[in-house]
């Protein structure tokens, strides 16, 4: 395993780089490329996907998110770039490497005729030591479809059916396109939670989604595409972190001695009082200890200091600049190994 | 419920037995299918029989049985072997239900594997349906009908390749027009009610070389006349049709349409 940089910040002129050993990548695409007659969907792709982690893929509409993930299927083949799922080429699985990997596909999949039973129970016979099919029926909230057809389910329901195919084979490896698309808020969170469970056991979970909140509520690592590259990639920390470094906002009695709780932290601290009582103390990179400094000095003092927040950009506005910037003409922007690149 | 991952994949034939099942279901429960099956041979096997519609240059009921009821069962054959497992086929990929079967262990030899497997379940009951009303109108079938068995798991083979090369590359309303201009073009012009024999030279050559042709002739000899020598050549015909199309399915069929 070799080492790589990843550019977790920046301030103006400079950027700060750590040294990091990436964990294992389930998935690694290197400058992958695949055109559709004129149309270009993936145009050098690079990213890794790490093992044992829920990576969320996000990007605008025909980004190249649903081509990526069916080339990591097998189900496209890249014109050129290299793809390695689980350590293979996917193009090239035998049956019981397939078995390994569970997809859930954003149209089709399952026939239009059969029941929710009989679908999972089918895809479910192709496995050496499937899921419990009716226990898992009852975790995705389809036991009560009884006879109703795929044909005849809403999409929600659909939805439930094809994540339940995708993962009744117990794979190491989940791609979900778009699993939680058209599901109300309470399945979301049961699928959330299904999804997460099966990471907690160990599985590598990749889905694409265009919903932020679950993106940042379901992902340990995201992968921002546009235009058929990758434009980011990091924690939601990472990426949502002020390039110009980080700030922790409090409220406490007005007018305190500035200086004094200054002396008390590290140096490289700057602390604003705007209006009175409500404090800003922005520095490079606010650790625990730091806010631990700000609290046992107010209370050493007896000042209360209450509603402490680490002040981060919104994963929205992140994608939005992000993405944006990425569609400029003339904008190159670098990926470092499909590490962070903002 | 055990979350560890596993993803270990079943055996093969457990796999394939499970997706043939599920195939020769869903074949068995569409109604257009069964008017292409099994209505449409009936009704040929009935009207031809027992009218005088279309000559078929043969004088009396036993001689008119031995010549149809091979025939019709060669059209049988091409029915669900070809133009059934062709637009089932395409819709499947259309439907995408199968680009999903991709991305499990079932592989695409597996899926056509399957296909076929419940195409020749189909065929069983096509076959004793087609033998039981001709024997109650009066069909005697010779000893060596039995070398028919042969005949019809190549005919199977040879337009199913086909049926699948057809489903493989074009859109799925492009492969029911076609399958069934094929189907209807075959059945009048391809050697299956008329045998070959019968056309002009060098039609007749031509027309014998068909895999239509091959398989009502195989059939009508290993049922009616008994002569080894054509079944051997019919059955040689229909391997290199068979081999031909699997080539193409190797080469073109796609996952997606």
């Amino acid at each position: 395993m070799t080492a790589t940089s990843a550019t977790l910040g920046r301030l103006p002129g400079r950027a700060y780089t750590w040294w990091v050993t990436p964990p294992p990548g389930a998935i690694v695409l290197t400058d992958v490329a695949k055109s559709f007659g004129d149309t270009r969907a993936l145009a050098g792709l690079t990213c890794t996907v790490p093992e044992g982690r829920i990576t969320g893929l996000l990007g605008p509409n025909g980004a190249g998110k649903t081509t990526a993930i069916e080339i990591c299927a097998g189900l496209q083949r890249a014109d050129s770039g290299e793809v390695r799922v689980l350590g293979r080429d996917p193009w090239r699985r035998t049956a019981h490497q397939r078995a390994e990997v569970g997809v859930m596909l954003q149209r089709g999949g399952v026939s239009a005729g059969a029941t929710a039973s009989q679908a999972v129970s089918h895809v479910a016979r192709f496995y050496a030591e499937p899921w419990d099919v009716p226990e898992l029926l009852e975790r995705l909230s389809l036991t009560g479809l009884g006879r109703t057809t795929f044909r005849r389910m809403s999409g929600g329901e659909q939805q439930r059916v094809k994540l339940a195919c995708a993962m009744v084979g117990r794979p190491r490896l989940l791609m979900l396109d778009e699993p939680t698309a058209g599901l109300d808020p309470a399945t979301k969170r049961e699928v959330w939670q299904l999804v997460t469970d099966a990471r907690d056991a160990g599985a590598t979970v990749l889905l694409s989604t265009h919903a932020m909140a679950e993106a940042e509520q379901l992902s340990d690592h995201l992968v921002i595409i546009s235009a058929g590259r990758c434009v980011a990639s990091g924690t939601v920390a990472d990426l949502t972190a002020d390039p110009d470094g980080q700030t922790l906002r409090f409220i406490a009695s007005p007018h305190l001695d500035r200086q004094a709780l200054l002396r008390a932290l590290p140096s490289g601290f700057e602390l604003r009082e705007e209006p009175p009582g409500s404090y800003r103390l922005t520095g490079e990179r606010i650790e625990p200890a730091t806010m631990a400094a700000v609290t046992a000095w107010c209370a050493e003092r007896g000042v209360m200091a209450s509603a402490l927040t680490l002040q981060q950009r919104d994963l929205e506005q992140v994608f939005l600049d992000i993405t944006a910037e990425a569609k400029q003409p003339g904008v190159d922007t670098p990926t470092d190994d499909g590490e962070v690149a903002r | 419920m055990s979350l560890a991952p596993v993803g270990r994949a079943a055996p093969t034939a457990a796999v394939i037995r499970s997706q043939a099942a599920l195939e020769w279901r869903l074949l068995m429960g569409n109604g257009e299918q069964i008017l292409l099956t099994l209505i449409i041979p009936v009704v040929l096997l009935l009207a031809l029989s027992l009218t005088d519609v279309v000559s078929l240059g043969v004088v009396g009921r036993t001689a008119k049985l031995d010549l149809l009821v091979p025939s019709i069962m060669a059209l049988a054959v091409m029915s669900s072997a070809f133009t059934a497992l062709a637009i089932s086929t395409g819709f499947d990929r259309r439907g995408e239900a199968i680009k999903f079967l991709g991305t499990t262990p079932l592989s695409r030899v597996g899926l056509l594997s399957a296909k076929v497997l419940a195409v020749l379940g189909v065929q069983v009951i096509q076959l004793a349906v087609i033998a039981i009303l001709g024997l109650i109108l009066g069909w005697s079938p010779d000893p060596m009908t039995w070398g028919a068995v042969p005949v019809v798991i190549l005919g199977t083979a040879a337009f199913a390749a086909w049926g699948f090369a057809l489903a493989g590359v074009l859109r799925a309303e492009a492969t029911l027009a076609l399958a069934n201009a094929i189907y209807l073009l075959l059945l009048l012009g391809g050697g299956v009610i008329v045998p070959a024999s019968r056309f002009p030279e060098p039609l007749a050559t031509l027309v014998s070389c068909l895999p239509s042709a091959a398989l009502a002739d195989g059939l009508r000899a290993a049922m009616a006349t008994g002569d080894l020598g054509v079944v051997v050549t019919s059955m040689a015909i229909l391997v290199v049709w068979a081999l031909a199309g699997g080539f193409v399915v190797h080469r073109t069929f796609r996952w997606t349409s």
